[in-house]
């Protein structure tokens, strides 16, 4: 009865549901696959959003999207490099770097190596199952393993900065191994991308 | 089970109603209650042209009606007092009400009205409450819910909650809109708008700020904001993440998750941003900060244990102390006003629900029958517990009461709702 009840509630908000995602350009990306370089520019391109706050309700601000995809000859990108490679998966409840990253990590360690005031943001994230904050905490320990990672490879501490969105951003949505796994991840991201 | 069967459709369209005049404000169902309720005649008040609607009998009737302590009488088909001399209290002993509530409401010059009502004990037939207010429109609400408060703690010895305002997030499509309403979930504000997500309300003890976690600078803040005059400061914006913001009763510090030094890790810090002193050591995992009422103690999740468990620790340092032990899942606590128990989420068998923790004794037990619950947050009279839930796929608030028998949901059409906090 209660099943009965829900979807004759969802009926009627169906039309409600199916306007809300609305055409704006925003930070998340669904479609990024695993080795999707083009991920790291959608992250990093969202600055141009915006938040505000108030004491009553204000309107809404919009968010423009950088271009991130000018970016030509620039050696991070070149689809040859393992550099392109951007995401770092981990197996579940584990926050080890597994061995299959290495040269990919070593590729990014070298390019920080040598150009000095590049940034990197590595930015962990998490499945939703369970506690928001708690998940915020496991998405910063793959970031903190990334981050070590690259620390063992020589890159100054100064150059990164580990952060989490845990499952806040989710990359796959839905409550299958699948998305589950997609979202058990760290984004390498330059600052200036 | 059966008698919310059979409620449900009832609900659904009384629902359907006063969402037409609630503009998008959230809907509200009520399941169950406790054994034994008080029941309470609430005569509809005598009327005035060009009152605000709902009435204020149906807006406190159904502020009651959520306690689950409280049972509404049916009124109609009889003469219906608005003066206490013309209370007739055997026909409604005949009712069956213990209980009731008289009133009128009069215009005054100005716009403004006068509302007048009585609570009367009609076992005893002797008035237990009685009040006048002098309102303007906008106070409508505001007077119904005290009329509410007044009627629940002459009845039941315990505050009401019905004048409280909570605090949630909602995701509509993939905007963020940080909200503060009243306990019923009606008349939102919004107070932060953002495209990116934003986490972890929580009022101050006054009720005047609200700190929360927001993802605008593509990584967790801590920010602390007025809701008086929308101003706000970045109290924790330290190099990695930063969140899971705790008041400490005096209203001046807060415990923060930082991850400056280490892994997360419980940091103090002043409302200004200054002072920052860490709390915590070690690798693992310390989060979910919450103080007790006294101050002396913050319980917390960690995962030092290898598994997320519940720890409490001294807020002026020391060696944590596990007070969780049953699952291997929890997390999220939230303490009672006196100081006894722990609402926590645990998971069990892929469950996640809201539990309770009698401190003293180590005794848990489930509160709620669902499966994905989140973010629990006690009544600020202890008598229920606020949570995050998923209904149909799409998130929805709900309230329960101490003893699990009593259940409310608040939700929204086509808006996912999340995030709640109940503040003063």
């Amino acid at each position: 009865m209660n099943k009965i009840l829900w979807s004759v509630l969802l009926t009627l908000t169906l039309t409600a549901c199916g306007t809300t995602s609305g055409t704006k350009a925003t930070v998340e990306d669904r479609t990024g696959g695993k080795a999707d370089a083009g991920m790291s520019s959608q992250t990093a391109g969202s600055s141009g959003s915006s938040t505000e706050t108030s004491a009553l309700g204000g309107k809404g601000a919009d968010a423009t999207a950088l271009d991130g995809s000018s970016y030509t000859g620039d050696p991070r990108k070149n689809p040859a490099s393992p550099m392109s490679n951007r995401s770092v998966y981990f197996d579940f409840d584990q926050f080890v770097v597994k061995n299959e990253y290495r040269a990919m990590l070593e590729a990014h360690a070298g390019y920080l190596l040598s150009k000095r005031d590049a940034r990197v943001i590595l930015q962990g994230n998490a499945d939703d199952r369970g506690s928001r904050e708690y998940n915020l905490a496991l998405g910063q320990k793959r970031a903190e393993a990334v981050r070590k990672a690259l620390a063992v490879l020589g890159v100054s501490e100064v150059q990164m900065e580990a952060v989490s969105f845990g499952e806040e951003k989710p990359r796959k949505e839905g409550d299958t191994e699948e998305a589950y796994a997609e979202n058990r991840r760290t984004d390498v991201v330059y600052a200036d991308e | 089970m059966m008698r919310t069967l059979l409620l449900s459709p009832l609900l659904f369209f009384a629902f359907l109603g006063a969402s037409f005049s609630a503009y998008a404000a959230m809907e509200i169902q009520v399941i169950g209650g406790a054994a034994n309720k008080i029941d309470v005649a609430m005569v509809p008040f005598q009327t005035a042209a060009g009152q605000p609607m709902p009435s204020l009998t149906q807006i406190a009737g159904d502020d009651l009606t959520r306690s689950g302590q409280i049972k509404l009488v049916d009124v109609s088909g009889t003469q219906q007092p608005v003066e206490l001399a013309q209370v007739n209290y055997g026909i409604w002993r005949s009712k069956g009400a213990e209980a009731m509530v008289i009133g009128q409401v009069t215009a005054l010059p100005g716009g403004r009205f006068e509302v007048r009502f009585r609570l009367l004990d009609v076992v005893k037939q002797t008035q237990l409450a009685g009040y006048s207010y002098n309102i303007s429109p906008e106070q409508w609400r505001a007077t119904a819910h005290q009329i509410a408060d007044i009627v629940y703690e002459k009845l039941t010895g315990t505050a009401g909650i019905f004048s409280t305002r909570i605090a949630y997030v909602q995701k509509q499509g993939k905007r963020f809109e940080l909200r503060v309403a009243d306990a019923d979930g009606q008349n939102p504000k919004t107070v932060v708008r953002s495209n990116e997500p934003v986490i972890s309300p929580m009022f101050s003890p006054d009720g005047n700020q609200l700190a929360y976690v927001s993802f605008e600078d593509k990584k967790p803040v801590v920010y602390v904001q007025s809701l008086q005059d929308g101003s706000r400061r970045k109290t924790a914006a330290f190099k990695g993440s930063n969140s899971a913001p705790a008041w400490a009763p005096d209203g001046k510090r807060l415990a923060v998750v930082l991850t400056r030094d280490d892994a997360s890790q419980i940091y103090m810090i002043n409302v200004d941003g200054s002072g920052v002193t860490r709390l915590t050591r070690g690798g693992s995992i310390d989060t979910e900060p919450v103080f007790s009422p006294d101050g002396q103690m913050i319980y917390f999740t960690s995962d030092r244990g290898g598994s997320p468990q519940l720890y409490r620790v001294a807020s002026s340092g020391g060696e944590p102390k596990r007070i969780s032990f049953s699952g291997t899942y929890n997390v999220s606590p939230t303490i009672s006003p006196d100081g006894k128990l722990l609402a926590y989420i645990g998971r069990d068998e892929g469950r996640f629900r809201v539990m309770l923790l009698d401190l003293a004794s180590g005794q848990t037990r489930a509160l709620t029958d669902t499966a994905r619950d989140e973010s629990p947050s006690f009544a600020p009279n202890g008598q229920a517990v606020l949570y995050a839930t998923v209904q149909a796929g799409r998130g929805v608030l709900g309230t329960v009461s101490l003893d699990g028998k009593t259940h409310a949901r608040l939700s929204e059409s086509g808006v996912d709702a999340r995030e709640p906090a109940w503040g003063p």
